[in-house]
């Protein structure tokens, strides 16, 4: 599957999850500042994806809310430290950093999670 | 309050799918309001009636263990009004069981008529936090519900055999 294909069903998910229209949902369009996902829509969307690409989500895997509670280390005055931006890099491979990296703001970590890094994740499941 | 918007299970299948009647009387409040003079089942109501026919779908699918709550509706559409004496049948169907939660698709209809259909997606309630915030008491399968479904399994056994016609 090439990744525009992947990108055209990832729309049609986003779509019927979140009631979006079509030209809405770019590449760059964040889920939650651009496409107002909520947080019960991220679980819905994982469940989506699995049926669309016959693939299996672990919990926390896409949408890792867990990576920042219980490790004081990873965020201090509000900016995510080096070793909170490795710990990412880890966790999410599929995502674009280079921007947050710049300016870690935590309270900004939710615009990595657009369209564009759904698609390099499936495609990485995809293998 | 009552608040049960099924009348009875007339099929479950566990883990796949449920069918509910629900008949519909003047006597139910809401028809005073909704509206004077021309009484239509809201529509929210009509959600409401497949939503419990679906929870208790997903409920039973893990023993009511879970605390089942509604946690949205992906799409609904309303194809045409329901009044005082239709039946309405709700038919929900599993589409995605897992431990995080459950999606299912339904379709509302009286008679050969269509008149809604619907995705509703449930969410498991963290065990955790739910009984922190809600206490160990499963307040989403308490009594009634679960007793509908009880009654349904009742009428799921095979029909007893008739009675003997009366001597005399």
């Amino acid at each position: 599957m090439t990744q525009d294909e992947i990108f055209e069903k990832v729309r049609q998910q986003l779509v019927d999850a979140l009631s979006v229209d079509e030209d809405e949902v770019t590449p760059q369009a964040r889920l939650q500042g651009d496409l107002n996902a909520e947080s019960i829509d991220f679980l819905d969307i994982v469940f989506r994806l699995e049926r669309e690409f016959g693939i299996k989500i672990d919990r926390n895997e896409l949408f890792p809310e867990s990576i920042f509670q219980g490790d004081p280390d990873f965020v201090q005055d509000g900016k995510v430290t080096a070793k909170g931006l490795s710990e990412l890099k880890t966790r999410m491979p599929y995502a674009e950093l280079a921007a947050f990296e710049k300016n870690p703001e935590f309270e900004n970590i939710g615009d990595l999670f657009t369209v564009d890094l759904i698609v390099r994740y499936v495609q990485s499941k995809l293998g | 309050m009552r608040w049960i918007w099924i009348d009875r299970f007339v099929a479950f299948e566990p883990g796949k799918s449920a069918t509910a009647v629900k008949s519909l009387s003047s006597a139910e409040d809401h028809f005073a309001d909704h509206y004077p003079g021309y009484p239509v089942m809201p529509a929210a109501l009509i959600l409401e009636g497949l939503a419990q026919t679906g929870g208790i779908l997903v409920g039973e699918a893990n023993e009511f263990r879970e605390k089942v709550v509604l946690a949205k509706v992906p799409f609904a559409r309303f194809a045409r009004e329901a009044g005082p004496g239709e039946q309405l049948t709700y038919h929900a169907e599993v589409v995605d069981l897992r431990p995080e939660g459950a999606v299912v698709r339904g379709r509302v209809t009286s008679g050969p008529d269509l008149v809604a259909e619907a995705e509703i997606f449930f969410a498991h309630l963290d065990r955790n936090r739910a009984s922190q915030a809600f206490g160990d008491h499963n307040f989403v399968f308490s009594g009634e519900l679960t007793y509908l479904l009880g009654q349904a399994k009742l009428a799921a056994r095979p029909a007893a055999p008739p009675l003997p016609p009366a001597q005399g």
